[in-house]
């Protein structure tokens, strides 16, 4: 079910292959302060053409706490490839000294791309403004872990929805799921991609888009918060019209529910603010950390099985 | 004025006949005929036709289309049909079609695409509308649409 398969988009999996994961980064958190033998004989290709915090270390730890060893390649300036190698030429030679790649690169589809070349399994650690399939996986596995499912729950996605990678991923990952309603929040300039908007309307998931926050947030048991990516604008000044168009503060949490609970795939510039961080409905940290747990999941599952 | 006194019969070649009206010249263009290649090419437009009310009709004498050729016409003028001529006779006729998938012929509408960027890639996409025509990077997941194939080939709108 999982040996050897490539993980480029979190639609590829059903709901039975997530619920699988999750039970196993379950299992996987009791291993935390160990070293298993699980993968000891691997080796896993960390290829970071941009910048990365979380899922580089994450993957790492991961990759440590299983028994195997990571080869990492995360400076462009000094590979083969400032001397005009192709990307597909350096996935072949990284191919051949490792049993898994883990990818994420600028262009779009580059994932996609490496795992038609690569006989070893890519794991798609995103792809542009398109997917970011293993940090979907972290975040469907937060919510159900905090809120015991992710069905009937209504989920707010605040944001830059056009260029985030990470939202968009989880857009797809929650349709595999009986959400009670998806409330998609921002500025309309970012609102979700045509080709998302089709996969919602053809999935049936209730959904309404708006930009209002605090007309919304007393019906949400989810909020996750996303960055406005300047990276990802291919014009400055559109990025210049929706900065800092949205912040969850404290005072905005008086709205809130109970139970709300925050997330976001990190890092934050100001679209949370940090009064926020000690507050009951803060789980950012937490779904940070279960990239970890998440990530030993998936490479065993993907290795050996 | 009847067709026969403007295009006359062809002995080898091919006959691109229910173009939609207008399209001829962006056919040309979209299979890179400039008239500087040396064939002898006959273009009729705007002529009447049972099947579609006006269409255009191109004569290339000298020159088969290939299948690449064929399915770039399909995109922009799907109501075609290819008469290969060999000896005044045609040899073969197709009717243009749309195929579910499409390769290499036309570029992705998304610059970030990485088709677009690496060396030697080919495109593909997955045609989720025909009409109108919608197509789906399989790379990517972007859409290209007619308007972006044309700006791409032709640096036009399409005719309406």
């Amino acid at each position: 079910m999982f040996r050897d398969r490539d993980i480029i988009s979190i639609r590829d999996f059903t709901r039975d292959e997530l619920t699988k994961i999750f039970n196993e980064a379950y299992e996987m958190e009791k291993n935390l302060d160990k070293r298993l033998d699980i993968l000891r004989d691997k080796v896993l290709a960390l290829l970071f053409f941009e910048p990365s915090t979380r899922t580089m270390f994450s993957f790492q730890t991961a990759m440590y706490r299983l028994g195997g060893e990571t080869l990492i390649f995360s400076d462009v300036g000094k590979s083969s490839m400032a001397k005009g190698e192709t990307l597909g030429d350096t996935i072949r030679i990284i191919d051949g000294y490792s049993d898994c790649i883990v990818i994420r690169h600028w262009m779009e589809g580059t994932a996609k791309y490496a795992a038609d070349i690569a006989e070893s399994p890519v794991i798609n650690a995103g792809d542009g403004t398109r997917e970011h399939p293993t940090q979907t996986m972290i975040d469907l596995y937060t919510i159900w872990r905090v809120k015991g499912d992710v069905d009937n729950l209504n989920i707010g996605l605040l944001g830059d929805l056009k260029y985030g990678r990470a939202v968009t991923s989880l857009i797809y990952g929650l349709m595999k799921f009986d959400v009670n309603k998806l409330y998609l929040i921002s500025p309309k300039e970012l609102r979700i991609r045509d080709e998302v908007r089709d996969s919602l309307n053809k999935a049936g998931l209730e959904y309404i888009e708006t930009d209002d926050i605090k007309g919304v947030l007393n019906k949400l048991d989810v909020l996750y918060v996303t960055r406005i990516q300047k990276e990802r604008f291919p014009d400055p000044t559109e990025y210049e019209r929706v900065r800092g168009s949205y912040q969850v503060d404290k005072s905005l949490l008086e709205y809130a529910r109970e139970g709300l609970i925050i997330l976001h795939p990190l890092p934050r510039v100001d679209e949370i603010s940090y009064d926020v961080d000690e507050t009951r409905h803060a789980y950012y940290f937490k779904q940070a950390r279960y990239g970890v747990p998440v990530r030993m999941a998936l490479l065993k599952l993907v290795m050996v099985g | 004025m009847s067709e026969k006194l403007l295009v006359r019969k062809i002995r080898d070649g091919t006959v691109i006949d229910h173009i939609p009206a207008g399209s001829a010249l962006d056919v040309l263009k979209v299979l890179g005929v400039t008239g500087k290649e040396g064939f002898r090419i006959s273009i009729v437009m705007n002529t009447d036709s049972m099947k579609l009310g006006k269409k255009d009709i191109i004569k290339i004498e000298g020159r088969e289309l290939n299948l690449e050729e064929v399915n770039i016409i399909a995109l922009i003028a799907p109501t075609a049909t290819i008469n290969i001529i060999r000896g005044y006779r045609v040899v073969k006729k197709e009717k243009v079609e749309i195929p579910d998938y499409i390769e290499d012929i036309v570029k992705c509408a998304n610059p970030n695409c990485v088709t677009n960027l690496e060396k030697g890639l080919k495109t593909r996409f997955k045609v989720v509308s025909r009409r109108p025509l919608l197509l789906k990077c399989l790379y990517c997941d972007r859409y290209t649409t007619l308007e972006d194939i044309y700006r791409q080939f032709i640096r036009r709108e399409p005719a309406k």
